[in-house]
This record gives C-alpha cells, structure tokens and sequence, in this order.
C-alpha cells in the first residue's frame, strides 16, 4: 500500500546560490541587506531594441569549477549549470559528498532523492533562426519544410537540443551526487521550485526518503523568452535606470525583472540529521498548494487562490498567522500581483496583516522564475539566523491601496523565528511554505 | 497518520487509435497500429518519416460555451490533456462544473490535478513569418526582431507553450482548486505524477485527483530532435505497420507520436461513498534514477528501473507470483529495451521469465509525457476485462531479453499488474495496480 509510513519531522541541513546578487549564499544575503541591486544592461544576448533592454544576470561563473568531470556537464544549458553550483555548494554545507564512489557520509543513495522546480533551456538561437529564416516561402506563405529541414539537421547539436528539457538539471545533480531516491522536475511557472520543496518535505515526513536535494533552477534570458513576457507586457520596461526598476508594492511598478538563477537546499528528516551530526539551519513544518482555477491570464481578483495555499500551509504547520514573524512574499513588482498578493495577506492575516512586516527580496534580484522560491526560502533561513529581515527597495511612492508593512528601503533587526514563503506562479498556480528556527 | 486507499475510478484517453479509451482498446485488442506516414507537415529530409498521429478532433466540442474562447489560448498539448480529461471525468461519474455546473458533485477545494507535460515547442508555422521578416543580408537580425518582428507575435503567445497550462486549463474547465502540479519529466512524467496524486490523496490533501499526462509530439522541432538522438526509427519508413518493434530483434528504434491519457484517483471511502465504480486500486509506487553518463540511454544494467520496481513491489507488499501483468515503457530502441529487459529480470528473478510482458508502443507510438498514462490505462482495461491482447511487432525475440512478451492473446485474471517507466535525463518509476476483483476478496 502506498500509506504514509511515518511522520518524520523535516529539516534544512544545507543551502546552496547562484543568482544575480552573486554565487554563494552569504554574499547573497549580505547584498540584499546592503540592498545592493543585481539588475543592469542585458548582456547575454543583444536585447538593445527589445521593449525591454535589461534583466538581472548571474555574473562571473563557471560550472566547471564545481566538478572533476566538466566534460560529463559540457552541454548544460545556463539553468543547469547554475544547478550544478548551487547543488555542489548544499551538499558540502549539509555534509553530502558529491562524485564520490562510495560515500562514506552516513546518505544511503536509494533514500536521497531529488526534487527541482526547473524550467526549459533555450532553443539553439542561431540555428532556431536561420533554420526559420530558410525554411519560410514567403511567396507561398508557408513552410518548405525541406529547406527547414536542411538548416536543422546540420547544424542542430543533439545534445543541445536534449539539454532543453526540464528534467535536466535533476539529470546533471543525479551525476554529480549518485542519488537514486524518487526523482522528479516539476514546471509550475513562477511558483515551481517553492512547489518543489514543498512536495519534497512530503516525501520525507512519509517516509520514503531521508534526505531530498531539492529547490530550482532556469534561465528564460534569451531572444525568445523575452520576447514573451515582453508581449505579455509583464516585465518592466524603465529602461533608463535598470536599478530602480524593480518597484514592488509601489504605485509606480512596471512589471518584474526577468532574472536566472539557482537555489539548492538539502532537506532531511530530523532523525538523519541528528545521526549524522549536521548543522541544522530551520525546520520546513507547513506546505500548501493550490489553483485559482480561473483565469489563465489573470490573478482571481479576490485572491482566492492564495488565501487558500496560505490557510493550507498554516494548517499543515499546525499555527496560526498570529505567529507567523515575516512573510517573503512573491511580490513581483507586477500591478496585478501585488494588489492581489497584499488582499490575500490581508484576508489571511487580519487585524495582524499591517503588522508582520512582508517584503520582496524580487526588488533587488529580480524574478528567477522557476528558481525564485527557492531563492527566498534561502533568505528566510537566513532571516531566522540573524534575526533580520531583508527589506524592498525602490518603495519610495507607496500606493494607497497597498498599505502592508513591506520593509521599505532597509532591513529591520527583529525577532525572526517562524517565516510563510509565498510563490505564484501564471496560470493560477499557489504554493506556500512555513518554516521555523529549529 | 493518514492510511487512505486510492483507487481509479475513470479513465480518459486520447491516442493515435482513437478518440477515446474504448477505441484505444479496442485497436489494442485488434492489433491495429496508429502509426503512419507524418501528416501534420512535410517530413522530407526526415530519418524518421512517421508518427503516431491522433483522429481529428474539433477542440470547441469538448468544452463548455463559456470556455470557448479560450481555446485561442491553447497548443496542441492542451488541447489534448482537455479532451482526455473530459472523458475521465464523465467516465468517472463526477460531476463538475465543465459537464453540468448546476449539479456539481466535487469539492473544488479537494480536488487535485496533477499532470505531466513535454517540453512544449512553439507553432514554427506561427512565428516563422514574422522571423523571415527580420532578416539582413539574409540573417535573422535580433534589432529588427526586437524593434518591429516581436509585434507580429500575438500577445499571449508565451501562455500557449507554458508546461502547467495544461493543468491550468483543465483546472479552471472542472473547477478544480486543490493542489495543482505539473511534471516536466519526458516519458516518465504520467507515472511520476499519477504516484504523485495519490500521494496527495494518501496524505489528506485531496479526496480526488485528475493524473496523467499529455504531449503532441508530432512538431517538426520535436521530431527531428528524436531523429539527431538516434531515438526514432529511419527503418520502415514504407511499412508504418512494422515499424516500432519493442523487445524484437529488428527494433531499429522508436516511433513518436502525440495523445494524452488522464486517471481519475480518488480516496476509496469517497469513492465508495458515492457509489463509484471502482477499477482499480493504486497499490505500490517506486521511483528511482538513472545514472548513465550517456544519459540519452538508459544504463545497460537498468539499475535505475530494477530499483524503482523493487520499490513499488514492496509498497504493494506482494509476491512476484502475484503478478499476472508487466506493461513495460517498451520504445523499440534495442538498447533501452535490453536494459529494461534486464531490470525486470534483476528484480523479479527467474520468475520474471513466466510473467507475461505486453508492450503497447507498437501500436500506440511513443507518446512522451503521455506514454506511462496510456500504457497504465491500457493496464486497467486489461484488467477489467481479464484479458491480455497480443503484442505487435514481436516477432524474434531480441538475444538478451529473457521476457515473456506476450505472442498470444490471453483470458483469465489478473490480479496484479506492474507498468514500468523511465525516460532519458535520468527518473524512473513503476506503478503496481491491484484489481478490483482482488479488491472484494480480500
């Protein structure tokens, strides 16, 4: 029977970072309480007459140094390669050796599984175009799949093209840490990689695991990624000052910052952890999950969704949103989602909901996307650690209607011991985490 | 401790034999192969010139007035997952606000969809006019895609090829506002998530849940990147009968094809409850990974699949012998084949060698994300109607592969079935189904 086998209590035993604001995690942390900006020019491509001409970028990184086997990782594509980082610098801080033969680090490999909320690679832009560009009759208006064909099997690299699926950085991490528990890449947009970790705990309370290498990982900087959310005029186009561009809750936000990245965290049951001696960071007590079933192009308007996740969570982690300290909200810097994310908070929070100071780290890293919960479960851990939270930057014209304690323009040292994380994602997707000083 | 049975309670599928499960099963029972000549374009310059192509269908019947226009909104893929999951869950005797709003019968809020997506590709057709308008000196030049070609694309277009639109859009038809996910794990991601729903079940987040997958391979990007893996067959490409042959000594390699296939699960108390029929119970999930530096390939030893199968076998706590049924992934790639071959055997033992295997993909075709849903919904019908249909394409069996892949058709109960998945990029997982009959005795 496929019961639930035990009730395990689920920790978090390492973290791992790479993202706009930098490539491990307490230079991370120590940039956005410094409310240091990730955001400028997009360099990665030539973006220069897009409506949108900058994003947030990982900067000065390598892949290959995080691993004795580069040519096994050669082909990643961006959102794997970051994967492959911030995987390798998790399992160092929770004690999991990685590429090693026979591990000697008390991890039986059948019961360490992973779980990613990564999204797709980038199409081969060249070879994508020219093939486009060969293949259209434009006399006959359409294809002469021939000529397409022509340009696409030549010059399209096979394993560049397999390198776009999903499951790839789950592929890569199997690689690197021999892991053979339950494996699996979930794609719920902007809220995939908080869904990740959230089904991950799952599977370590049941029992089936004893450790999950989980979180997320993507890259959606390139021609055509941003030629989507561009036409969904989701992202800011402030061109003229990239760093204040990102404007959660303000009455002058203009849409998110397209960011990449990739955040690992290392969960364990509570009983392995011990066994084994590791550092125990925070505790994961609370998971909710749901779907505003709606719309697939916009928020339910009363934030039904939301609420939902956020009673689920609270819930699952038997407490009330009276003992919630701080929220890291999804905060996207979008005018639809933080009208609709500030109700939620206020029909979850009550008469507390303009006391629990709630803010978006989004202001300063921009948006990673598949990867952006995982990053702001980081901050949360570390929230906890220090006894501060991170503020959001760029509030300077607050909008009467939003009028929640966001941690305007700097951090704030408070007591910080149980933190709600909140991910949506398009298509009404919801997912919540809580987690707690252990 | 939640101890909740899941059990499926209707079955929705659309595939290159048909519109819905009954003619998938019956075309599995007749031998009929949906393989043929790619329609969909020109495949001229293609290795692989055939597919498994689904019937034609008209999107706008298959969900309600109001939701019509939306249908603007959706790729193929979606188009797909919609149509099987209508079918799933009318055959489940659920009523929810896409079949008659004024008698709903679920609770939205308990209500779970989980479903596995591909890698979706855009509509080339769509976007290439407006490439080859930004071209100079005969290069696509990204300033004038920036300035001017990005205005030909319809707003919304990003919303079409989002992997969890597919769930979206079934959500938001059925009303369904549990837990939503999405798995983006290639031809493993329909096993992964129906284990995944009935996890969600199991803990008590949900009563019931809508699992499976879905994908519409047939796109030329899609295609010709199977064919430069070496994955798709460049045999046969005269005799589309012949042409995907698991586990037999000629397999030249797979033949891809589109279809979804979507699994009602539910709590058994709910199900029983409101007097649901009931075809199966979910009885043992096992998962693992594939660690092949070559990871286009599945490991020759199949260790990831052996683990994934032990596993489930354990969760389902039964003996080999109570096994009557193995519908393993099957692609016709000899390679793959062999190895999951040899990971039945390493799991199984020696009885492995009575068991009869039936693989479906000579007839239905490799539909990716929506394969382990189709091959586990062929598994329930056969079930259900005691009888195991003969393989196609099996004619010599392949040195090495030591399976009893079934030649004849067959009667009789099955009691336990076990249906085996895995994908390139590594997951893997089985799924043991117990049948109802076995369900009264005990």
């Amino acid at each position: 029977m496929i019961r639930q086998r035990a009730n395990e209590r689920v920790v978090i035993t390492g973290m791992g970072v790479v993202c706009p604001l930098s490539n491990d995690v307490e230079t991370f942390w120590q940039a956005l309480l410094s409310c240091k900006s990730g955001i400028g020019k997009t360099t990665i491509f030539d973006a220069s007459t897009y409506p949108t001409t900058f994003d947030a970028e990982v900067k000065n990184y390598d892949a290959a140094a995080y691993t004795k086997n580069p040519v096994l990782h050669q082909h990643a594509n961006r959102g794997s390669s970051f994967a492959i980082g911030a995987t390798v610098q998790a399992c160092k801080q929770a004690g999991i050796e990685v590429e090693a033969s026979e591990p000697t680090d008390g991890i039986d490999r059948n019961k360490l599984g992973i779980y990613i909320g990564a999204g797709e690679g980038s199409v081969d832009n060249d070879v994508f175009f020219a093939a486009l560009v060969a293949g259209w009759d434009a006399q006959e208006n359409k294809m002469d799949w021939g000529e397409w064909t022509k340009i696409a099997s030549s010059r399209m690299d096979p394993m560049h093209e397999l390198e776009q699926e999903a499951n790839m950085p789950a592929a890569h991490i199997a690689m690197l840490t021999g892991a053979r528990g339950p494996t699996r890449n979930c794609l719920t947009a902007c809220a995939a990689s908080t869904q990740a970790i959230g089904e991950a705990m799952t599977l370590i309370r049941r029992g089936d695991v004893d450790a999950m290498i989980t979180g997320g990982a993507h890259s959606m900087i390139h021609p055509l990624g941003l030629t989507g959310f561009n036409r969904l005029t989701a992202l800011s186009t402030r061109n003229d000052s990239p760093e204040t561009a990102s404007r959660p809750f303000s009455a002058s936000r203009d849409g998110f910052i397209l960011g990449e990245g990739a955040a690992i965290v290392i969960l364990e049951s509570l009983s392995s952890a011990k066994k084994r001696g590791v550092k125990i960071l925070a505790e994961v007590t609370g998971y909710g999950s749901s779907a505003d079933a709606f719309r697939v192009t916009d928020m339910h308007e009363e934030a039904r969704g939301p609420i939902q996740a956020m009673n689920a969570a609270l819930t699952d982690a038997g407490i009330s949103y009276k003992d919630i300290d701080y929220i890291s909200t999804h905060g996207t810097g979008t005018v639809e989602n933080d009208s609709v994310e500030t109700i939620a908070i206020k029909a979850v929070f009550k008469e507390k909901a303009r006391k629990v100071p709630a803010s978006s780290i989004k202001s300063m890293l921009g948006h990673l996307i598949a990867a952006a919960g995982a990053a702001e479960l980081i901050t949360c851990v570390l929230a906890i650690r220090d006894n501060i939270v991170p503020p959001t930057t760029n509030l300077t014209d607050p909008e009467p209607a939003l009028d929640l304690d966001y941690v305007p323009n700097k951090p704030r040292k408070i007591p910080v011991n149980i933190v709600m994380s909140e991910s949506f994602g398009f298509g009404g997707q919801n997912n919540v985490l809580i987690i707690k000083r252990f | 401790m939640n101890s909740a049975r899941v059990v499926i309670t209707g079955l929705g599928a659309i595939s290159p034999l048909g519109l819905t499960v009954n003619d998938m099963w019956a075309g599995l029972c007749a031998g009929k192969c949906g393989i043929t000549k790619i329609t969909a374009f020109d495949p001229v310059g293609f290795n692989c010139k055939l597919a498994g192509q689904v019937p034609d269908y008209k999107i706008k019947d298959y969900v309600p007035k109001t939701y019509r226009k939306a249908t603007k909104l959706m790729s193929r893929d979606i188009e797909l997952a919609v149509i099987a999951s209508k079918e799933a869950v009318v055959n489940s005797g659920l009523i929810t606000k896409g079949i008659d709003s004024d008698n709903v019968n679920i609770e939205p809020t308990r209500t779970a969809i989980n479903l596995g997506a591909g890698l979706i590709s855009c509509d080339l057709e769509e976007i290439a006019p407006a490439v080859a308008k930004c071209v100079t000196d005969g290069k696509f030049d990204i300033h004038k895609w920036g300035k001017d070609g990005i205005e030909f694309i319809t707003p919304l277009w990003l919303l079409k090829y989002l992997p969890n639109m597919l769930a979206c859009h079934v959500g938001i038809i059925h009303d369904i506002q549990g837990p939503s996910n999405t798995i983006t794990c290639a031809e493993a991601s329909a096993h992964l998530s129906i284990g995944e729903a009935a996890e969600i079940i199991v803990r008590g987040d949900s009563d019931i849940a809508l699992a499976g997958g879905a994908e519409a391979k047939v796109n030329p990007i899609v295609m010709i990147r199977q064919c430069l893996l070496k994955r798709a067959t460049s045999e046969n490409n005269d005799d589309p009968d012949r042409a995907c042959r698991p586990f037999d000594a000629d397999a030249k390699g797979s033949v891809f094809g589109e279809g979804a296939g979507v699994v009602v699960l539910e709590n058994l108390d709910n199900a029983n409850k409101r007097n649901a029929k009931i075809l199966a119970e979910v009885v043992g999930i096992g998962q693992s990974n594939n660690i092949n530096p070559a990871y286009e390939r599945l490991e020759p030893d199949g260790k990831g699949v052996r683990i994934a199968i032990e596993k489930a076998m354990a969760d389902a706590q039964i003996g080999i012998d109570d096994l009557d049924l193995i519908i393993p992934h099957g692609t016709g790639i000899l390679a793959d084949d062999l190895a999951e071959a040899r990971a039945i055997e390493a799991a199984l033992g020696q009885k492995a060698h009575k068991i009869p295997v039936w693989p479906i993909k000579s007839m239905v075709s490799n539909t990716g994300a929506a394969s382990g849903a189709l091959d586990i919904i062929a598994m329930v019908c056969a079930m259900k109607e005691g009888k195991i249909p003969a393989a196609k394409n099996f004619d010599r069996k392949t040195e090495g592969c030591n399976l009893n892949i079934v030649t004849q058709p067959q009667q009789g109960d099955i009691r336990y079935a076990l249906c085996c998945s895995y994908t390139y990029c590594g997951q893997t997982a089985a799924i043991v189904l117990k049948s109802i009959k076995e369900e009264t005795k005990s």
